[in-house]
């Protein structure tokens, strides 16, 4: 076996030597490879990135209620005396005035340009409380000021103001028949509500006509452990009928469909390539072998074995592979690595802001990937290399 | 001196061409002596090299005993068989079949590859086998850099450098030209004469064969001391 190993390294050092007057029927397998493993890559990292942003955020001693039967904050609705029960319930924590940390939330949509495009896409507008700031832990204010109570004001996020047109300080922005001054722009530690401009409730209520309704609310608890206990308190009282969930469990909700789907999208159009990619391989490992027909027929004539053969075959195609997986991985992490995209959150149809994250497991599952096509497009040929009876390798060449 | 080095018993050999048999080799028998230099000829088609291949265990009989150095080499399966060239057989091709990306000597060095020696040993070893074949100063050449002869010389000293008790070749001079073909014929004969080397050898160059020790005809499938009017 061991004897039979070294032949093989032997023999595939004299192919990669030849390597060099085969370069363009190599590349092609390099570069087919190369191809699919950056597209899984790229379609991997989306996922990637776009779960992270959405999964960063989120406390685990924090709660979000929408109204039963909505898994997000469009389609739901509370109103301003379900919003009362609810925050006079135990087990809320309290600022230093006493007063419990809720947060009553309204959420629209508004058409605002994209700067890339000058297409409409939909931007989130929230109404807050001046309690909203507090349940989001790096909420800052990084330039400007913050909205005054009662006022037609405006503060936007920070991936907000990059990705849609004019809502720079200062300027107006036209929202639902209604008029709004940008005044400040805000951070929340890179997570989804960057993506979104947010304005006083109780003004948005009037302005986008939602009366005396919320969308959401979100509140902290004395502590994680009170979860259940508040939820056992919430479900006493028959008018409220709303759906609690740990803000942690919210978001990793909101992400999960739409990583999903941008999962599935990239394997199937990895498959696709793959499968040109194997024939891509299969045919330029199948003209490499007869290329070298007489030379592999001259080794077994010589009493080389034929594992030796297929396995130096393989080794070949293996690293012909290998090349591609690390150029389509590393290509895809210098070219995509950070770079920060938007996509509708097919949940709330809003967009959200988020990074490429090409990971080194994404890396290394693109490596796997390539490995495996290699192995598929060189395994044939080399059996054939090994099968093909000596004497007749050398009568029809 | 005589005792036999190969032999072949009732030896058939048959293919299958789709749905036709040809029968090349029927109830073949022959006996080849250590020590003998003998020079197979015969039509084109007739089964030279099918029984060249016979003999040197890279193709097995349809029926019949082929035994080499007292072994069965007909019973062996494919990974003895590999093995079992690897230490009895020198081959020598017509079209030399050198590795073009190696250099002579490393092609030289190739078949002791597959026997347990250090580095040193095998260039040592081909070293020598290139100087028999008188090609030292060539050793750093690739095959494209050296004429026909030189590169059947380098091809000889690489069927030579595991000193194998058989050394087998098919048309060995069938694309040389006469000058060349007599030297490597000349070449051979040393071998033969004054390292005792036991050659079979096919061709159908009857001045190439003047050097063999005996000559032998083949056709339609049988052998026989006398070429065929
Ligand atoms: N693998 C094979 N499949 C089918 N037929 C074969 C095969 N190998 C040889 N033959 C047939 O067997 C016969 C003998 O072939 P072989 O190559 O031994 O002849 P040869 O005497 O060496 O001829 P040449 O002088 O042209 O080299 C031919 O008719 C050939 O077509
Ligand atoms: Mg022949």
């Amino acid at each position: 076996m061991l004897a039979a190993i070294k032949q093989a390294l032997a023999i595939a050092a004299i192919n990669l030597g030849s390597l060099r007057n085969r370069l363009g029927a190599s590349s092609v397998i390099v570069v087919g490879i190369a191809g699919v493993v950056g597209v899984i890559t790229a379609m991997l990292a989306m996922a990637e990135g776009f779960q992270q942003t959405l999964e960063g955020a989120g406390r685990t001693d924090q709660v979000v209620l929408l109204s039963t039967g909505s898994s997000d904050e469009m389609s739901s609705g509370i109103t301003r005396d379900v919003v009362d029960i609810i925050t006079s319930l135990p087990d809320i924590a309290r600022d230093a005035e006493n007063t419990p940390l809720a947060s009553p939330e309204v959420y629209v949509v508004s058409n605002v340009p994209k700067r890339t495009t000058d297409t409409d896409a939909n931007m989130p507008v929230r109404g807050v409380t001046l309690a909203a700031p507090e349940l989001r832990e790096d909420f800052a204010i990084i330039e400007g000021r913050m909205f005054q109570s009662g006022r037609n004001e405006m503060i936007v996020g920070r991936s907000a103001v990059e990705q849609f047109k004019g809502l720079d300080m200062g300027s107006v922005l036209s929202a639902r028949g209604s008029q709004w001054t940008v005044v400040g722009i805000f951070s929340t530690g890179g997570n989804v509500y960057e993506s979104e401009a947010w304005v006083d409730a109780t003004v948005a209520q009037t302005a986008f006509r939602r009366g005396n309704v919320f969308q959401s609310i979100r509140l902290r608890l004395e502590h994680e452990d009170a979860f259940d206990e508040f939820i056992a308190a919430l479900e006493t009282d028959r008018r409220v009928q709303v759906n609690a969930m740990r803000e942690t469990d919210y978001f990793t909700k909101q992400s999960q469909a739409l990583s999903a789907t941008i999962r599935g999208f990239g394997f199937a159009i990895g498959l696709i390539m793959a499968i040109g990619a194997i024939f891509g391989a299969l045919n330029t490992m199948y003209s490499a072998v007869s290329a070298r027909k007489v030379d592999i027929a001259t080794l077994r004539a010589l009493g080389f074995g034929s594992f030796p053969v297929v396995t130096s075959i393989l080794l070949e195609s293996l690293i012909l592979a290998l090349a591609g997986g690390i150029l389509g991985g590393l290509g895809m992490y210098f070219i995509l690595n950070g770079y920060t995209i938007s996509t509708l959150n097919n949940a709330t149809f809003s967009q959200v802001v988020f990074d490429f994250m090409v990971t080194p497991e994404l890396l290394l599952s693109g490596i796997v990937i390539a490995l495996l096509l290699g192995l598929i497009g060189g395994l044939l040929p080399a059996l054939r290399a090994a099968r093909v009876p000596i004497a007749v390798a050398f009568r029809d060449f | 001196m005589n005792q036999p080095i190969a032999t072949l018993t009732d030896v058939k050999k048959s293919y299958r061409n789709g749905r036709h048999k040809v029968d090349v080799l029927s109830d073949l028998n022959l006996e080849v002596k250590q020590g003998e230099f003998l020079a197979l000829m015969g039509p084109s088609g007739s089964g030279k090299s099918t029984l060249l291949n016979l003999l040197g265990g890279m193709d097995k009989p349809t029926a019949g005993a082929v035994e080499v150095a007292g072994k069965r080499i007909d019973k062996m399966n494919q990974t003895q068989l590999a093995g079992w060239r690897a230490n009895h057989i020198g081959v020598v091709f017509q079209f030399y079949n050198l590795l073009p990306v190696l250099s002579a000597q490393k092609n030289v060095e190739l078949p002791l590859l597959l026997h347990k020696m250090s580095a040193a040993e095998r260039r040592k070893r081909a070293a020598t086998v290139l100087e028999i074949v008188d090609l030292t100063d060539r050793a750093g050449h690739r095959p494209a850099e050296l004429s026909g002869g030189q590169q059947q010389r380098v091809a000889i000293a690489r069927a030579l450098v595991t000193d194998p008790m058989l050394l087998i070749c098919d048309e060995p001079t069938g694309d040389l030209d006469r000058s060349t073909a007599d030297e490597i014929m000349g070449l051979l004969e040393t071998l033969n004469r004054e390292y005792g080397k036991t050659i079979i050898m096919v061709t159908h160059d009857p001045k190439a064969a003047e050097h063999a020790t005996h000559i032998l005809y083949l056709d339609k499938g049988r052998l026989s001391t006398e070429a065929a009017a």
